[in-house]
């Protein structure tokens, strides 16, 4: 009698527990999800309100803002042509400059560099991406500039200027600061990204396949280029696509260096503008109507000008990772 | 990681300054507007603070924000770089009185010339900011220099990128003394720069452009200039005379000026005394005349009396300039209008 009891009791008690525990698991369900879905109401948020302030904007210009060459404060008149030629432009340039260097970083740290080594150099890596923006562009513009203007634009210019096509980037007086300058400091900044998700994923390629290849009496480029790369595209992929992100939104440096020009000009030695210093810039004495109006909407561009790299770069990696059966 | 922790960051100073102002007196007041005068307001309000123990909170946000703060009522005084129209003035109830001068100066970077060795007069300093003037050995320049060698060196314009009332005094000076830069660049915070510009962010971005590049030509207000040991252009004057830019040109540039009219905003550039610095240019604050607390309009006014008599030998040595003494006077009558 006694013991039936008890073993009720028992059950009773786990029958409660195991609700409590249901309980919690809904309650942490619910709770994380709201986390998550916080995320996608700051995004739209975002949006929103991005259109609504650049809404003036959008109602004089239309579409041809997006392709207009124009930015004009005193008669108020605004296209986004040239800061988004100056965005593109440095962005990609700077990935130019930066993927061959990255690539080359990582692949000494995974394959050729000393063990004694890597940790020194490696935290050296990730130390550059610590350093705040504003930094890069103090020291482009009082360091990098004139040493660029003085010892870099001219035998660029002896050397190139006469080709054709590609002499007339190189146009113009060697005043330090401009597009190339800026994405030089850009592709600095991009590196340490780029190298340490790269480093990171050579590191995750199964020893097994390259000692294979070795074995078979691959050069260390064959390793790379037939196994490792493979390996590994899709987060190289990301990485890069992290460095473009990057590039493209980054602000301080350069406005610093880039020359602050609205306009389009054909050299890379001339000074122009991106979408992020043309903010920095105009927002905090922009007067209220149409000038603040175009610059919500100028950040809208590049509010969708990033996203669009996003899925490129997310349609990039399924591809491949479809391809290889992953 | 990094915007995390500036957003830890961000957090912790707005919990820290809600909690600040929810400890403050009611007589603790607000102000927001112009940059140009950021840093005499903040120190003013700093040995103001130690001395009255009352908080004076000042918000660089730019001219036209702060006017647009004032009229929302959210500050209790707003600073303004560029004179806000009598009609408004009138229409809102606001008093507008100017509370120091400065002055912009042009400087240049050209190989063999020593401060204001360069001669410049208005119309020629207007076509090389529209770009009209290229070269530094153009006739036009070498006129007025006769004896200077000029270099057959390229002219870089160097201009402030961010909207600013340097720019705005600048360019209405350059206006005024040529109708196609007028036409052309135009007049305001943010202007069209012609071709062969370029733009540097704040007072210091244009002086380190002007200081790194060679045959450039800027413009930065007084103090910074002097503070860079910048090489200063002489530039000419409505009487004729060539000035090479210093605090007492600017204080003579007001000499002859009315502030009698509404608002207290004479144009101050290109004035007729011999001696006048042709860019000078007042900051101006806007107060309610009559505010909804008591207390704080006394505070505001409390704290700029102070300043005008005690802080003057302060706004001297960050490079800014006292108004004249019955000009001062003139602002403290208007300023006990304020209820």
């Amino acid at each position: 009698m006694s013991e039936t009891s008890v073993s009720a009791a028992g059950i009773d008690l786990h029958a409660r527990q195991v609700r409590k525990f249901r309980l919690q698991d809904r309650f942490f369900h619910h709770s994380t999800q709201l986390f998550a879905f916080v995320v996608l109401a700051a995004l739209a948020g975002i949006l929103v309100s991005l259109t609504i302030e650049a809404w003036p904007s959008l109602e004089a210009f239309g579409p041809s803002f997006l392709w207009t060459n124009i930015w004009s404060v005193p008669d108020d008149e605004y296209g986004a042509l040239a800061a988004i030629y100056g965005t593109v432009v440095t962005s990609v340039l700077a990935l130019l400059i930066a993927v061959p260097i990255s690539f080359g970083i990582a692949l000494f740290l995974t394959e050729t560099c000393p063990v004694w080594l890597r940790r020194p150099l490696g935290t050296a890596i990730e130390l550059l991406a610590g350093i705040p923006s504003i930094v890069y562009g103090i020291w482009g513009l009082f360091v990098f500039a004139p040493l660029f203007a003085d010892h870099i634009q001219p035998p660029l210019q002896a050397l190139l200027g006469d080709v054709p096509v590609i002499g007339s980037w190189f146009s113009g007086p060697p005043i330090g600061v401009g597009i190339l300058t800026a994405s030089i400091v850009l592709s600095l900044m991009v590196i340490p990204f780029v190298a340490s998700v790269m480093r990171d994923v050579f590191e995750t390629v199964p020893h097994v396949l390259k000692e294979s290849a070795y074995g078979m009496g691959c050069t260390t480029w064959e390793v790379m280029r037939n196994i490792v790369l493979p390996y590994t595209r899709v987060g190289v992929i990301g990485g890069i696509m992290l460095g473009l992100g990057r590039a493209l939104g980054e602000t301080m440096a350069v406005t610093f260096v880039i020359g602050n020009a609205n306009r389009i000009n054909g050299s890379l030695f001339a000074p122009g503008t991106s979408i992020a210093s043309t903010l920095a810039n105009e927002f905090g004495e922009a007067d209220p109507g149409l000038h603040i109006a175009s610059l919500f909407a100028l950040g809208l561009v590049l509010f969708i000008i990033t996203f669009v790299v996003l899925a490129i770069s997310r349609w990039l990696i399924s591809r491949s990772m479809g391809r290889e059966g992953l | 990681m990094r915007t995390f922790n500036k957003l830890v960051q961000a957090a912790a100073a707005a919990v820290l300054g809600l909690a600040y102002s929810a400890g403050a007196l009611a007589a603790d007041i607000t102000g927001a507007g112009a940059t140009f005068p950021y840093a005499i307001y903040t120190k003013w309000a700093e040995a103001y603070q130690s001395e009255t123990g009352n908080k004076v909170n000042y918000q660089g946000i730019g001219s036209s924000g702060g006017v647009k703060q004032i009229r929302a009522k959210t500050v209790d005084f707003a600073g303004s770089d560029a004179p806000v129209k009598d009609s408004i003035l009138d229409a809102a109830g606001l008093i507008q009185v100017p509370v120091v001068m400065g002055g912009v100066t042009i400087v240049v970077n050209v190989p063999g010339i020593a401060s204001g060795a360069l001669k410049l007069d208005g119309v020629t300093a207007a076509n090389i900011f529209r770009g009209a003037i290229t070269k530094w050995n153009d006739p036009a320049i070498a006129k007025l220099n006769p004896g200077i060698k000029l270099p057959d060196m390229a002219i870089t314009v160097s201009h402030r990128s961010d909207g600013s009332g340097t720019t705005y005094v600048f360019t209405h000076y350059l206006a005024k003394q040529s109708a196609d830069f007028k036409r052309e660049v135009g007049a305001g915070n943010t202007v069209n720069w012609p071709r062969n510009a370029v733009g540097g962010k704040g007072n210091p971005g244009v002086a380190a452009n002007v200081q790194k590049i060679r045959g450039s030509i800027g413009y930065v207000d007084i103090a910074d200039a002097m503070q860079n040991k910048m090489i200063f252009v002489a530039l000419k004057n409505r009487a004729g005379n060539y000035i090479v830019p210093s605090q007492q040109a600017v204080a003579d540039a007001a000499a002859n000026a009315d502030f009698k009219v509404k608002g207290m905003a004479p144009d101050l550039l290109d004035q007729t005394h011999k001696n006048a610095w042709p860019i000078t240019s007042a900051t101006y604050i806007l107060v309610y005349e009559k505010g909804g607390n008591a207390a704080k309009q006394k505070s505001v006014v409390d704290f700029f009396t102070w300043s005008l008599n005690k802080g003057q030998k302060m706004a001297a040595d960050l490079g800014f300039v006292a108004l004249p003494p019955n000009v001062a006077k003139m602002v403290e009558a208007e300023m006990k209008k304020i209820r």
